[in-house]
């Protein structure tokens, strides 16, 4: 080997994640280091004594604990109730599958504040489940977490077990193991990357929860996240804000370390076979009772939304969904939601573009086989730097962006780049997380194969990696979808008046009072869940056209 | 390794289509009109005015009005202070007594005064000596009662802020918390006027008696009152002196809802012109154009809000159901900015105790 082909692998790659790294470095670290300097240096003066002292505050402690134990435990039961879910809704073949799979995904997209207004009418005194007293209870809060995240673990842990090669596990079968003892020693050892990365992001996602929160809890709790709206918004504490972030962005960092390590896998397949989904047999049963258990649960609060929609004065109509193309009683809205719907579509075409240009850059550099140690730490350093936007609060981000995106030549506050830019860095995680665990798990020798047989590059990549991985880039590319259609937090702060997203009108609407403008929010989520479940079952049709294919 | 160039390659491509795809959202904008011919105004989530006033008021100042509307009033004063040396635009309407010391303080906003309308000054802010804030509209956060359901329980509605912490209204009051929304602060400072050091043994006493918290106005309001979108249990519930107005069904002569005028905090919406705002004529023009007939009469439909100009005409409804009250309670702006922590931090620990 020269040495003209040793550095121009590394100079490849660096160069391949200098936009990726770049785009984050001034729409994400630049915005949160700026507010962290006006905490640090409160009154002119570097004082980092008093952000520490911050953290020695009982409040701050009882905050810290309730969102570490929340996030816990409902990232526990998320992928309780998602393995079986996933394995009955990737592996399996039933009529309605795709449906259910793409009505899954709905609560990820609706806004936390209609989810909210919808699980306290089902929880609240006077709702069909009152008689449970769950709400204001942390019990509310959990199951709200999991409503929304749940998609996840079904999404993440889903794909990479439709692209398991099921040898091991059929030659495990013939050596005798029961379907328990397969699931154990040879199915779960193998999904560990992919149900790992689902993990941290759901726990991300819940560590940094903030409506649901809010909303459910009747603020008797604070999440870190919650806690820093508070001082940001409302205290103008920044300093203690900036004590908050510090300790959010440390921990994540951590998380992500453990994660990195638990996902670790020796070595891949030598080839594989994808297994064609099955029809159900009598040892999927658990799976499918978990499945509908599950779909009963995101069911409900969704169904609150539909009746509420097209109920008017007491009566069934659906006077709500006409009102949809004007601008709500007393001009609530500058835009009719149908304009909205429309705004809000063509950004999240641009943030999922965006986000999975980046994302698949990201994959890539990350998951090439690294030649030393110090490669590795560089890589995997550069993995847990792109998760780092899920662990920062949007408000944080929105302010910083006012305060460090003024000046030439990055004078950005009003450009309408912004809001798909945004929404890309929030769904950037879950496009790199849903695409690493399966372009890591390809193993190099059969790119080395596929060369050595005469491939050409390009041919190489077509029939090797782009079989594997057509799949979690769709997945990946409902997601990115999906999270631009349903952001709120930085959209809030970075949506143009005149070109306002669904989230922002629905917002808007339940915040005003007027007859219908209750009843047109609720239409509004119901049209957003939709447009996202068709948008979903199209994407879903997407495959590959016969590449692969030898 | 050739692969990996390849697969760069094909990541660079791809992008690069994607980049190009037709109904991508960016590039649909176009800014024709130079900057120097706008106005930008900041404001708050709740701004709205008719589409023909906003066109009039380009039409007679010859600028172009931009809206930058996001968050409450909190929100938006916290970023008008950390942007003060760099305003992200000229003009600030919707800064309220509650936040306007803060905005003050950290000198947001540039004296500006001119003629007002008669009635204007009643509203000023006190401690702005420079007039350097204009009154624009008001309105009051009073409890709300369901008349229809007391009516039906043979139950004598309550009438002060003592009465909600009396058994008979057990479980009856829901609120938005002070924490997290600027009507539930306004209560908050309802009985910081009223009890005076006293104010956390009423609360005490209040959550006591079963009230509930909920962390916005809506919530409150649309999930929980008997009267709201979602038909809730509780018939007590803090909302506005403009609220029943909106609550007259259908052919009907009569609310079912009525405020208790005896319990209201006043809010006063503010609008200035900011300091090193780069249109200020526009900036200005724009205050003026605040304080006309034609937006002040606008004000309630579009903003629930009351306007401050003396004489102008409200609409039948509210002219019939939205009471205002004579003596509503007030702390001073000052006052508020100086103790915000401090009470909020109190709040917090009597209300999840």
């Amino acid at each position: 080997m020269t040495l003209g082909t040793r550095w121009s692998r590394p100079l490849t790659l660096a160069g391949l994640a200098v936009v990726p790294v770049a785009v984050l470095g001034v729409f994400f670290v630049l915005p949160v280091a700026g507010m962290l300097h006006e905490g640090f240096w409160a009154d002119g003066s570097f004082d980092p004594g008093a952000v520490l002292e911050v953290l020695g505050r009982p409040r701050v402690h009882r905050v810290v604990w309730f969102t570490v134990w929340s996030a816990t435990v409902a990232t526990v039961v998320a992928v309780l109730l998602g393995l079986p879910a996933a394995h009955a809704l990737h592996r399996l073949r039933f009529p309605g599958r795709d449906l259910v799979r793409a009505a899954l995904l709905v609560p990820f997209v609706l806004p936390t504040v209609v989810v909210g207004v919808a699980f306290r009418q089902l929880l609240g005194e006077a709702g069909p489940l009152g008689f449970l007293r769950l709400d204001g209870t942390a019990i509310a809060i959990l199951a709200g977490l999991v409503f929304f995240n749940v998609a996840l673990v079904i999404r993440g842990v889903g794909t990479a077990w439709e692209s398991l090669d099921p040898r091991p596990a059929e030659a495990a079968a013939a050596l005798g193991a029961g379907p328990v003892q397969v699931f154990w020693t040879v199915t779960l050892p193998a999904l560990r990357p992919a149900i790992v990365s689902a993990a941290s992001v759901v726990f991300l996602f819940c560590a940094t929860a903030f409506g649901v929160v809010l909303t459910l809890g009747g603020l008797r709790y604070s999440s870190v996240e919650t806690e820093i709206y508070l001082l940001t918004t409302n205290l103008l504490d920044l300093q203690a804000a900036a004590a908050l972030s510090i300790l959010q962005l440390v921990a994540v960092a951590a998380l992500l370390l453990v994660a990195g390590r638990l996902r670790a896998v020796p070595g891949g397949g030598a080839d594989r076979v994808v297994a064609r989904p099955r029809r159900p047999a009598r040892g999927d049963t658990a799976a499918l009772v978990a499945t509908t258990v599950l779909l009963v649960l995101v069911a409900a609060p969704i169904a609150t939304l539909v009746s509420g929609s097209l109920h008017v004065d007491g009566g069934w109509s659906l006077d709500n969904y006409r009102a949809l193309t004007t601008d709500g009683t007393h001009q609530a809205l500058l835009v009719p939601v149908t304009d909205a719907l429309v705004t809000s579509l063509r950004t999240a075409v641009d943030a999922t573009w965006m986000s999975l240009s980046m994302g698949l850059l990201v994959a890539f550099v990350v998951t090439r086989r690294s030649r030393s140690r110090a490669e590795r730490r560089v890589r995997s350093g550069l993995d847990g730097f792109f998760m780092l936007p899920l662990g920062v609060s949007a408000v944080t981000l929105g302010f910083g962006f006012l305060i460090t995106l003024d000046h030439p030549p990055i004078d950005l506050r009003d450009s309408p780049f912004l809001v798909p830019i945004a929404q890309a860095l929030v769904a950037l995680p879950l496009v790199v997380r849903t695409i690493v665990p399966v372009l890591a798990g390809i193993n190099d020798r059969q790119r080395q194969a596929a060369a050595s047989l005469g491939a050409g590059p390009l041919r190489a990549v077509l029939t090797v990696d782009l079989p594997v991985v057509w799949k979690p880039l769709l997945a990946a590319s409902g997601f990115a979808f999906a999270a631009s259609l349903g952001e709120f937090g930085a959209t809030s702060f970075l949506a143009r008046d005149d070109h306002p997203t669904v989230p922002i009108v629905i917002y808007r609407l339940i915040g005003h009072p007027g007859p219908m403008n209750f009843g047109m929010a609720l239409a509004a989520s119901v049209v957003l869940a939709a447009t996202t479940t068709v948008v979903m079952l199209v994407v879903e049709r997407l495959r590959v056209p016969s590449v692969g294919a030898f | 390794m050739k692969s990996t160039r390849a697969l760069a390659a094909l990541c660079a491509l791809s992008a690069l289509g994607l980049t190009a795809s037709a109904c991508s959202a960016v590039g649909q904008e176009t800014d024709s009109s130079a900057a120097d011919k706008q106005v930008v105004l900041v404001t708050h989530d709740s701004f709205v005015l008719p589409k023909k006033l906003e066109q009039e008021f380009e039409k007679q100042s010859g600028y172009q009005l931009v809206v930058r509307a996001s968050g409450d009033a909190g929100q938006l004063t916290n970023k008008l202070v950390l942007t003060k040396d760099d305003p992200i635009g000229d003009v600030s309407f919707g800064v309220d007594n509650t936040f306007a010391s803060r905005a003050l303080d950290a000198g947001v906003f540039a004296p500006y005064s001119f003629h007002e309308p008669k009635g204007v000054s009643d509203y000023a802010l006190p401690g702005d000596d420079q007039h350097r804030l204009t009154p624009v509209d008001n309105g009051n956060v009073c409890v709300n009662v369901d008349d229809t359901w007391f009516a039906d329980h043979h139950l004598a509605p309550p009438k002060t802020l003592d009465d909600l912490t009396k058994p008979a209204y057990r479980d009856l009051f829901v609120l938005p918390g002070a924490a997290t929304s600027s009507t539930g602060m306004a209560f908050l400072l309802s009985t910081i006027a009223a009890y005076g050091s006293g104010w956390q043994d009423y609360w005490s006493k209040l959550m006591d008696n079963g009230a509930e918290l909920t962390a916005g106005w809506s919530d409150a309001y649309e999930v929980d009152f008997t009267q709201g979108g979602g038909k809730g249990d509780r018939p007590i519930v803090l909302s506005y002196d403009s609220s029943p107005a909106f609550t007259v069904p259908k052919g009907s002569s009569t609310s079912t809802t009525s405020a208790l005028l005896d319990t209201c905090f006043e809010q006063v919406e503010y609008a200035g012109v900011l300091s090193g705002a780069r249109n200020v004529a526009g900036a200005e023009a724009f205050v003026k154009f605040l304080e006309t007939p034609e937006v002040q009469a606008a004000l309630p439909e579009s903003m629930y809000v009351f306007p401050v100009v003396d004489g102008v005409k409200l609409p039948t409804e509210w002219a019939k159901f939205a009471v205002q009250p004579t003596k509503p309670y007030a702390v001073d702006p000052a006052e508020i900015a100086a103790h915000r922590d401090e009470w909020l931090r109190d709040w917090s620990d009597v209300t999840s105790r």
